[in-house]
């Protein structure tokens, strides 16, 4: 397929639909329906002054800050977990329950016992997203190959060395999983936790905007919030990507 | 000599903890191990009991739940709205799912659109919701439909690029139409991907659920868990906490069993995919 | 020698076995079951030889004769039931060092994630060898195996032959004394398999290892190996040791074009087929050999 071509599948139809949104507002007076071009002009004045200092930085900050900590504990706890069969079958039960709750109800009781602050906007957004790691961890712990393991005993690569060449890479496209699934409930999490009684940060941006009627400005922070999303998820598949290249490859070969 | 020989051997060697019943024991150990640390940390004032009650407490009120009418309501509001959410997604993505896979330009023209609006949160369109729809039910469906109908649609893309081509040729060369072929070819490939789809999407639906009735208020255990939060009850709040989790927990076997029944008799694709 | 031998493999605290002096291999009445829902399998009954060092031993018997599991035994991954196998003297109760494996499963005991030359400079890494050291050990193995030119890809890129090349490179850079080969060309194409089972005798010629080679291929036992020996069908005990007197220097060609050759082959053949017809009556008998 020719560049062009390729460029015009990649853009067509986000061009088309931008033009239609356009053109069908363009008389339209109802106070709740976006002009693609007003929104636009306000979105820089509405999220990169003041507001990027006190509402979008820290929000991403938080965010950045339970994600990351998710990775690292729930990588940890499900490397010992997934390695030990006693710890497995005594925990399996319980973190199937920890993780089926819905992770947004945990907003109330961690406000509860932290109080509301940014302790507690980062904790509720680990709760959230450290059973999708951890339990992704433990199931690629234990899938790893029993011929691989076998040859590191055979070159008495055992202890962290094992851990290093053996178990955190065979496991890497499971925990990779968990983290692409991490990071989506992590947003949700950043946006609900500054809508429950906060005063800044994103959510609570938008919602002000939508209780004082300000709707461009409210669609703005929807529109940002998708852009936040979209970057993540860029940022993800560019590490995914790169991590996982040998894995995607043998996947080729197999097909 | 081997009969009389080898038993008091290999008993020792294999481990007590392989014993098949030995999982499951062990699992409800580690339950009760948990409920027991809870228990101690509140008695013992390691975490103040006002804002962490006693395991033993909330169990209590969780058991008078279940023979109150108010609770019961409030679980119906919230699976009433999590099945017609999860109802309108399964259906819309069904739909467009096989629409675009069924065409190589569409699939590839959607592509970017589809990759820019299925990372959106489904939790920035709270306010648009509250705007549209106040606290009405309707707030709740549109948070669960547009979270749930990217989840089910990535799956039908994937299961209809999974179509083999050898299966696609052969129908065409028997003369079957777009819709004889949809029927028997494109459909039972799809339908194990459609039904992982629908598994991912229920658990997302239920987040969505009780999202919209905590923050927005509709109706429903969300909202129950905001309102004993605000008036202090503590025990009744983590008791609705626990019911959740165990709504969850219910959907989640649940789906997993529809999920390997579906596959069961699906014998063409049970061996790519029931692992 | 004897009352060593039927102590448990746990026995012998000192983990010193006396063998015979040039003995680098000793299998002594080992013994395993294997304990499954459905009760006890035997799959390995009573088996003992010993290998000299610097021989190549062929072990060769009918497809589920328990050949696996003999060869996990003397890797030190699985523990016998009773019996002991002695390293250089030494018990084996874990992975020995000195002790290289190649496996059936080429494809799964490559790391995916690595390029071939660090999947053949892992072990030495991990023992702590210098980098110019390490260095040439991977170099002379890659030459060795004709792989020199393509150390930057990754196992999955190359062919199933060439990723067992992989394998083997891997084992002769670690320095074995002793290279067990699981049925490693079991699942090649032929023609691949005829230049690695030559690549493996050069090898062994060029480095003087003691090599124990599984197989269930007749033909490639005899070819390959010194001496060949027979194993009877599950539960198993040894049916035959046949010393393979060809001459030094095989040829694909010449040497299995030998009278001696099928001669040999067809008495394996025979032994292994009698194996085959004698294993139901053996189930409840005490073994004959």
């Amino acid at each position: 397929m020719s560049l062009a071509k390729r460029l015009a599948y990649f853009v067509g139809l986000p061009i088309l639909l931008l033009v239609l949104w356009w053109a069908l507002t363009i008389g339209n007076t109802n106070f709740f329906v976006p002009k693609p071009l007003q929104l636009f002009e306000i979105f820089g004045d509405v999220w990169f002054g003041d507001r990027l200092v006190t509402d979008v930085l820290p929000s991403i900050g938080r965010l950045l800050a339970g994600v990351a900590i998710s990775i690292v504990l729930g990588i940890v706890l499900g490397i010992v977990i997934g390695s030990v069969r006693l710890l497995r079958q005594l925990t399996e039960p319980s973190l199937e329950f920890l993780r089926a709750i819905p992770p947004p109800v945990l907003i109330p009781v961690l406000a509860l016992i932290i109080g509301i602050n940014d302790q507690m906007k980062v904790a509720v957004i680990i709760f959230g997203c450290i059973w999708p790691v951890l339990l992704n961890t433990i199931e690629g712990v234990r899938a790893v190959d029993p011929v691989l393991n076998d040859t590191c005993s055979v070159y008495g690569i055992s202890g962290g060395a094992r851990m290093r060449y053996l178990v955190l890479r065979s496991a890497s496209p499971q925990i990779m999983t968990g983290i692409r699934q991490s990071l989506s409930i992590g947003l949700i999490l950043m946006v609900i936790s500054e809508m429950f009684g906060s005063s800044s940060g994103l959510g609570y941006a938008i919602v002000q905007f939508q209780r004082t009627f300000s709707v461009p400005e409210m669609w703005t922070g929807i529109i940002l919030l998708g852009l936040l999303g979209v970057a993540l998820s860029l940022v993800f598949q560019f590490t995914e990507k790169r991590v996982l290249r040998w894995y995607h490859g043998l996947r080729e070969v197999d097909r | 000599m081997t009969a009389a020989q080898s038993p008091p051997a290999t008993r020792r060697s294999i481990p007590w903890n392989q014993h098949p019943i030995a999982s499951p024991m062990l699992g409800i150990a580690g339950i009760l191990l948990f409920l027991a640390v809870w228990e101690l940390a509140s008695r013992t004032g390691i975490v103040n009991p006002r804002f962490l009650p006693p395991a033993s407490e909330v169990l209590l009120q969780l058991g008078r739940n279940f023979v109150s009418a108010d609770f019961w309501t409030a679980v119906g509001q919230t699976m009433t709205s999590w099945a017609i959410g999860l109802a309108i997604a399964a259906a819309a993505a069904t739909v467009i799912g096989f629409i675009i896979g069924g065409s190589d330009f569409l699939r590839r023209a959607t592509h970017t659109t589809i990759e820019f609006l299925r990372p959106i949160p489904s939790v920035a369109l709270i306010p648009l919701a509250v705007l549209l729809f106040g606290v009405s039910i309707e707030s709740s469906l549109l948070l669960i439909v547009y979270a749930s109908f990217w989840q089910i649609l990535i799956q039908v893309l994937y299961g209809t690029a999974d179509v083999d081509n050898v299966a696609m040729d052969t129908a065409r060369s028997y003369g079957l139409g777009w819709w004889a072929r949809v029927r028997h070819v494109v459909w039972p490939t799809t339908l194990p991907y459609l039904i992982t789809g629908l598994r991912l999407g229920a658990a997302v639906a239920l987040v969505l659920a009780i999202t919209a009735e905590l923050v927005i208020g509709t109706e429903g255990l969300g909202k129950q868990i905001e309102l004993n939060r605000s008036g202090g009850s503590v025990v009744p709040m983590y008791a609705l906490v626990i019911a959740t989790g165990l709504i969850g927990v219910v959907i989640n076997i649940g789906m997993r069993f529809v999920e390997r029944r579906a596959l069961r008799w699906h014998s063409s694709v049970r061996g790519d995919v029931a692992v | 020698m004897s009352n060593t031998t039927t102590k448990t493999n746990r026995g012998p605290k000192t983990g010193v076995i006396e063998v015979p002096e040039d003995v680098a291999l000793s299998v002594q009445h080992l013994k395993k079951v294997y304990q499954t829902d459905g009760g006890e399998i035997e799959a390995v009954r009573d088996l003992h030889f010993d290998i000299r060092a610097g021989e190549f031993v062929c072990l060769v018997g009918p497809s589920g004769a328990g050949k696996t599991t003999l060869l996990k035994c003397i890797a030190g991954l699985l523990a016998p039931t009773s019996g002991l196998v002695a390293l250089d003297g030494r018990l084996v109760t874990g992975p020995p060092k000195g002790l290289a494996v190649v496996f059936q499963e080429y494809g799964r005991s490559l790391f995916p994630w690595m390029n071939i030359r660090d999947n053949v400079e892992l072990p030495l890494k991990n023992q702590g060898v210098a980098k110019d050291e390490r260095d040439r050990l991977v170099d002379d193995a890659l030459e060795a195996v004709g792989l020199a030119h393509v150390p930057k890809s990754y196992p999955w890129q190359l062919s199933g032959g060439m990723q067992q090349r992989v394998a083997i490179a891997r084992a002769i850079a670690y320095q074995p004394k002793v290279l067990l080969m699981d049925e490693p060309f079991a699942a090649v194409d032929a023609q691949t398999r005829a230049d690695l089972e030559d690549l493996v005798r050069r090898v062994w010629k060029r480095l003087g290892i003691t090599v124990l080679f599984v197989t269930h291929d007749i033909d490639e036992s005899v070819y390959l190996g010194e001496r060949v020996v027979v194993l009877s069908s599950s539960p198993t005990v040894v049916q035959e040791d046949l010393t393979i007197d060809l001459p030094a220097d095989r040829d694909q060609l010449e040497t299995r074009s030998m009278a001696r050759f099928t001669e040999l082959r067809g008495h394996v053949y025979e032994q292994i087929q009698r194996a085959k017809a004698e294993a139901p009556n053996r189930t409840s008998s005490t073994p004959t050999v």
